[in-house]
């Protein structure tokens, strides 16, 4: 046997959802644990229990392209409009980052650029890496792609960051003729990209980067 | 291996390696040798102490919603807002789904999270599970990674610097109060929460 077991290899199962440990029945379609047809509920919060999340793959794709192709008009629609009396001008989210920095606040440039540029193209990219990996069953970099799953679990949810933005001006920048912020269609897009990224990123499995076949452990 | 009860044993979430349960010291963080993700850690802080945070969050998270969080100054005129103020100016501006969002994030899910952590944790203090205990530890697990309150701080720093280019700026009492509930929740991530299932133990019915 393996140093280091897994659930699986043990007949266990553990809920995902309090982390009870439970023991499954092999052979019984209705207790085998195999997440197909199962009835088995874990005993201690009631909660179906899987070996893996349901549909982990076609999910999580499917989430993640919805997201991506709402990030597109995110990006390319303005998320808000600033009118004063002899201007109207309509920002982009890039457009938010530049006039931080030129109006001298290039520390806050970055942090913004990195919350709604960088978080979101991570998500991307990490997750669709990992998805085609684990599909493969590749033993390259384990350790890391998990330490990358986690990553992108930990950081999700401040792209929010510009939705706020644009949310707190709106309601703030009301001085009738003289100045008036309006919310743009591009931060309904990007609100929506920011949910769907989480959610693709909770319907990946992380067990499913060490299923593949054992390379190097 | 194979003689252990399974609540001896512990299984990693993130590659589904399983250990036997150790008891840990103070400050010790159990992780993976497998993956590296964290498996269990010790709890420094007792019922009685989370409580007393939760109940210091929920003043204070009182504040910071009914208090206004900055206004802007423009030759004379004044304009503040709290956050009903911007969720309901997000609704009248034709955008709904971002006020959807606001009100869920920043409103409902943080004050559910803290009611429900409260009711738990009351009964939890004189060992007992409170009604409704399964449904709403099950609940408390969903509602998670959904609060987004100290992103919400972050996102009022960048504005007020963004507004302070064409306005005159004044901090209000509610940002100060959210700068504490953002201080509260950083306190309160390193619990986990899962330990009212071993510490409260089920009644016999």
């Amino acid at each position: 046997m393996n140093a280091m077991p897994r659930a699986v290899e043990l007949g266990l199962i553990a809920c995902t959802v309090c982390g009870q440990v439970c023991r499954t029945v092999p052979g019984d379609p209705q207790l085998d644990g195999d997440g197909v047809g199962d009835a088995m509920a874990c005993p201690r919060c009631g909660s179906t229990l899987r070996r893996r999340k349901t549909d982990s793959y076609a999910r999580t794709w499917a989430l993640l392209i919805a997201a991506f192709i709402l990030y597109i008009p995110a990006n390319v629609l303005p998320i808000m409009r600033t009118a004063s009396l002899n201007d109207v001008d309509d920002n982009t989210i890039i457009s938010g980052v530049v006039e931080l920095w030129v109006k001298g606040s290039p520390d806050l440039a970055i942090i913004v650029f990195t919350a709604s540029i960088v978080v979101p193209m991570l998500k991307f990219l990490a997750l669709g890496t990992l998805l085609v990996s684990s599909r493969r069953g590749s033993g390259w970099a384990r350790v890391q792609r998990a330490k990358l799953y986690r990553l992108v679990e930990l950081i999700g949810y401040w792209s929010m960051l510009d939705v706020f933005v644009v949310a707190l001006l709106t309601a703030l920048v009301r001085f009738s003729v003289l100045s008036l912020v309006e919310p743009l269609p591009g931060v309904i897009f990007f609100g929506l990209t920011v949910v769907l990224t989480m959610l693709a990123s909770m319907s990946f499995d992380p067990r499913l980067i060490w299923d593949g076949k054992d390379t190097d452990d | 291996m194979g003689m252990s009860s399974p609540e001896a044993l512990l299984v990693c979430e993130h590659c589904d390696t399983v250990y036997h349960r150790r008891p840990l010291a103070r400050g010790d963080v159990a992780t993976c040798a497998r993956c590296g993700a964290e498996l269990e850690r010790h709890h420094a802080m007792s019922v009685n102490a989370m409580l007393a945070l939760i109940l210091t969050a929920m003043i204070v998270f009182v504040q910071a919603n009914m208090w206004p969080i900055v206004t802007l100054g423009l030759s004379g005129q004044l304009s503040s807002t709290t956050l009903w103020g911007v969720i309901l100016a997000m609704w009248r501006e034709q955008a709904q789904v971002v006020s959807v969002l606001v009100a869920a994030t920043l409103f409902f899910f943080p004050l559910l999270k803290m009611l429900l952590l409260g009711w738990l944790l009351w009964f939890a203090r004189v060992g007992r599970r409170a009604p409704g205990f399964v449904r709403l530890m099950v609940g408390l697990h969903y509602l998670g990674p959904w609060t987004m309150s100290e992103v919400f701080v972050l996102g009022a720093l960048v504005a007020i610097v963004k507004a302070h280019t064409y306005f005159d700026v004044i901090a209000d009492p509610g940002i100060y109060a959210y700068a504490a509930l953002t201080l509260l929740i950083t306190i309160f991530a390193g619990v986990d929460l899962r330990r009212l299932w071993d510490e409260v133990p089920e009644q016999a019915a």
